[in-house]
């Protein structure tokens, strides 16, 4: 894999789509073409060579166009073999075709003009596509798959990648955005299997803590005194002497007055968070990096505060150093669990620290606000929709906003640990909101709507699954922890109002739905996945995981790849506005603006022009339909 | 309680609030889900704070409506406790008959519900888990007690007469049950249906006595948000 960075210029500028201005001016008209072309004829290529004529010599950008030309060169010529071999195959009769190949290979930068006479010859066009229509014939194309999967850098991709008919490529494209890691599906696979417990008479006890070692990631809390609170993995038995070391590395730096933050040892990356009498140990084997687990280590750190209130926990430690914690947090470890598992599955919500909103017309939106303001009663302090983890609407008074890591919290409590839901019926839950309030407890009211009318019980289900998620919880938080039947008379008439001014139906409509696929959102993409950010709203929208990364596997490669997008977005100390990368297998480019942040992926076959058209589509877009995909606002009182 | 309407059935029909005490993990949700929903859920993901369920208890001579509160039985909940059995007519104090700290900590629910919660309350003393234990031992009356690895047929802890005598003692009503398999689960409620006093049962309008205080008391918690809380516990420990 070659990246390749360009903080300077770039054709991508952020200051443009301020003043409405499509990015990619200069490249605008060909860009354009070279999309249109996509749609119409197969081949993407043709507008690549005369886009590289267009910068030649003018823009140091040039490198990062061709990312393998300047970077990548060495082991392209040691892998070139393979490449020849082929390409001679198509020589026989193509002599045109594999000149190009060549060309675009290998010496595009080296020798311009020949790059230059290639894209001005007119023919280039057609010879490409009876490359594209020769390859299958071939009946290679399953070798080339592999071969170019694993070994031809990422240019040979890009050439061979069009050689089947346009429905072969695409699916061959869906299969090839990761590569195959055998080894790491076979490890994510059991990630979240329970382990066994180990025998009295510890004859299992290897086989045991080889399974915890497999695990990909790990989180630990502990006392500042070293006592064990939780483990998202292992029982106190088997973790004790890892406590004890991890206990021993912290406090070691503690003694020199030099927080220890983090560290690596061999694959696994440590990150420590030292919070007050709490020392939280993230573990990872995902390539995540030490922000997005600090972040992560953060949220896991205000599910305790959650739990108990900072003063109140404070309180303990200062009585008692040695207090051991998992007495008062007893019966959460559910919920730290299925946080854990959350981050581990990947989460764009912790990520990018926003919330995602359920797609309605904002005129449906404010139907539904407007019932929430109207059957508002005094006790009311917060009141949200939510269609599983997704926002329908928020009502809260004009000098408190939400904070997204505790909504989160309470997401995760919804509709990840299976508690509440699975109760049935209504709910009174005591919670600290940290971000709103660490030092005390609101009362929330729960109860689960069945969209498919009240005829059929609230179903059960699995604990901490990815389920269906069609379900619709309304949330009523007060300071009054006397107030359930206040909330619950308020929910009654709620309920019956969003009934009779049909929006029940319209939730419904929208959560059957699901999100948008990317061909919905832009029309013929090639861009398979992407999350938007709007760093105003503190919300985010991202497609459908549907139907190229819907295993849990697939999903996790995109995570990671999105964390990796975003770590390198917010590199410090010089933080790219873009990033543009490929792969063997994919395109990805990264957008930061200061109204907001964009991670998209496509195909390594994709041009960086399309890239730039699809990632000003999606802003365009998000743009045009911020009223629909944002709750912008929402209702105040 | 404030919301409790007369159900539009020929026999009277009135409310009762009815609360569920006990340790942690000894299957208060999964006896209520049992009553409710007929149905048991293994490893059940522990209550965060308390849930609110309704279910009709049919009797012979009128019909019951029970609004349930399922509380955590986590020790951090216990302060909230107060808020879910006051005006209660009706206490479910649940233990785990394989372990024996869980009849300790129903015995503590009992003398603060004897102590604080409203003076006629009925309350029943459950014993869950019963199908954990050896059937041929369940009646023996023998205390031997900790039986440990026995084979997987007994795991109980606290004999069945032990828990009686207390139940007696105290003048509760006693029940062992399964949640899992649902026995004696039923009988509980109807039991407890027929033993609150008809005096303070409410009808659709309020009635007499005792009850009529209890709804004014809710009544004024509902409009005065901050009237009898008295000082909050902000601690939950």
């Amino acid at each position: 894999m070659s990246a390749s960075k360009d903080s300077e210029a770039e054709p991508l500028r952020p200051e443009d789509t301020l003043t409405d201005t499509p990015i990619a001016t200069e490249d605008q008209d060909e860009a354009i073409s070279g999309e249109a072309s996509g749609e119409i004829t197969p081949p993407p290529l043709p507008p690549r060579p005369r886009m590289t004529v267009a910068h030649r010599g003018s823009r140091s950008s040039l490198r990062s166009l061709r990312p393998s030309t300047g970077t990548g060169r060495p082991p392209l010529q040691g892998k070139a073999t393979t490449a020849l071999s082929l390409g001679d195959v198509h020589t026989l009769s193509h002599g045109a075709t594999l000149h190009e190949v060549h060309s675009s290979a290998a010496s595009r930068q080296a020798s311009a003009t020949a790059g230059y006479n290639v894209s001005r010859s007119g023919s280039d066009i057609d010879d490409t596509a009876s490359l594209r229509s020769f390859a299958p014939a071939l009946e290679v194309s399953a070798d080339l798959e592999s071969i170019l999967g694993e070994v031809i850098p990422d240019r040979e991709g890009l050439a061979w990648k069009p050689t089947a008919s346009p429905s072969d490529s695409e699916k061959r494209a869906e299969a090839a955005i990761f590569s195959d890691d055998e080894v790491f599906e076979r490890t994510f696979a059991h990630e979240f299997d329970e382990l066994e417990q180990i025998k009295e008479d510890g004859s299992n006890e290897l086989s045991v803590l080889s399974e915890w070692k497999s695990k990909l990631k790990h989180f630990l809390i502990l006392s500042s005194a070293g006592k064990p609170i939780w483990s998202r993995h292992g029982d106190d038995r088997l973790i004790t002497n890892y406590i004890g070391v991890v206990q021993t590395i912290i406090s070691f730096y503690q003694g020199a007055k030099d927080m220890l933050k983090g560290f690596t040892a061999g694959e696994s990356r440590f990150v420590v968070l030292s919070k007050g009498p709490l020392n939280l140990v993230a573990i990872s084997r995902l390539g995540e990096s030490d922000s997005q687990l600090r972040t992560q280590l953060e949220s896991l750190y205000m599910q305790i505060l959650s739990t108990l209130t900072l003063p109140s926990m404070e309180k303990m430690f200062s009585n008692r150093p040695s207090t051991d914690l998992r007495r008062p947090l007893q019966g959460t470890e559910t919920l730290l669990s299925a946080l854990a598992d959350g981050f581990t599955r990947g989460s764009p919500s912790t990520l990018l620290s926003a919330l995602e909103c359920l797609k309605m017309r904002k005129s449906h939106r404010q139907v539904v606000n407007n019932t929430l303001l109207s059957k508002r009663r005094p006790g009311l302090l917060y009141g949200l929709i939510v269609a599983s983890g997704r926002l329908v609407s928020v009502v809260r008074p004009k000098k408190h906003s939400l904070h997204p890591g505790d909504l989160h919290l309470i997401f995760n409590m919804l509709f990840e640990a299976g508690s509440v839901k699975a109760g049935g019926g209504e709910n009174w839950i005591p919670l600290c909101l940290p971000g709103f309030n660490n030092t005390g407890y609101l009362y929330m009211y729960v109860s689960f709507l069945n969209l498919d009318k009240a005829s059929k019980e609230v179903t059960e289900r699995p604990s901490t699954s990815d389920g269906p998620g069609d379900e619709v919880a309304i949330l009523l938080i007060s300071a009054d922890r006397e107030s359930f039947y206040e909330m619950r008379e308020m929910r009654n008439e709620l309920v019956e109002q969003l009934e009779k001014n049909g929006s029940i139906r319209i939730i419904r409509i929208a959560v059957k739905q699901g999100r948008s696929s990317c061909a919905d959102i832009v029309p013929g993409t090639l861009i398979k996945h992407f999350l938007y950010k709007s760093r105003g709203n503190v919300q985010f929208i991202m497609p459908s995981y549907e139907p190229h990364f819907s295993t849990l596997i697939a999903k996790r490669r995109l995570h990671t790849l999105y964390a990796h997008l975003n770590s390198t977005l917010h590199a410090r100390p010089t933080a790219p506005k873009i990033h543009h990368e490929t792969s063997t297998t994919y395109t990805a480019i990264a957008w930061s603006t200061p109204l907001f942040e964009l991670y998209a992926i496509a195909p390594s076959s994709t041009p960086r022009t399309a890239m730039a058209v699809a990632a000003n589509a999606i802003v365009t877009y998000v743009r045009r339909n911020e009223d629909r995909v944002f709750i912008i606002g929402g209702a105040v009182f | 309680m404030a919301d409790s309407t007369g159900a539009q059935a020929p026999k009277p029909s009135s409310s009762v609030k009815l609360v569920l005490l006990g340790e942690a993990a000894v299957g208060k949700s999964s006896l209520v889900m049992r009553f409710v929903n007929n149905d048991f859920q293994e490893n059940k993901e522990p209550t965060i704070g308390a849930a609110f369920l309704t279910q009709k208890c049919n009797l012979p001579t009128r019909t019951i409506k029970f609004e349930i509160w399922d509380t955590a039985g986590q020790e951090r909940f216990a302060s909230l406790a107060p808020m879910y059995y006051r005006n209660a007519q009706a206490a479910l104090v649940v233990y785990d008959i394989t372990k024996a700290s869980s009849l300790t900590k129903a015995q503590h629910w009992v003398a603060e519900l004897q102590r604080q919660a409203s003076p006629g309350i009925v309350i029943a003393l459950v014993g869950n888990k019963f199908d954990l234990a050896n059937p041929s031992s369940s009646s023996a009356a023998e205390g031997e007690g900790e039986e440990g690895e026995e084979g997987e047929g007994d795991a109980r802890k606290i004999p069945a007469a032990t828990a009686k005598a207390y139940a007696d003692e105290e003048a509760l009503l006693f029940f062992e049950t399964s949640a899992k398999t649902g026995m004696n689960v039923a009988e509980v409620f109807t039991a407890i249906a027929n033993a609150i006093p008809e005096t303070s049962l409410k009808g659709p309008r309020g009635a007499a006595g005792q009850s009529g205080r209890q709804q004014e008391e809710s009544r004024v918690n509902l409009t005065g948000p901050r009237d009898n809380v008295g000082a909050k516990e902000g601690c939950a420990c």
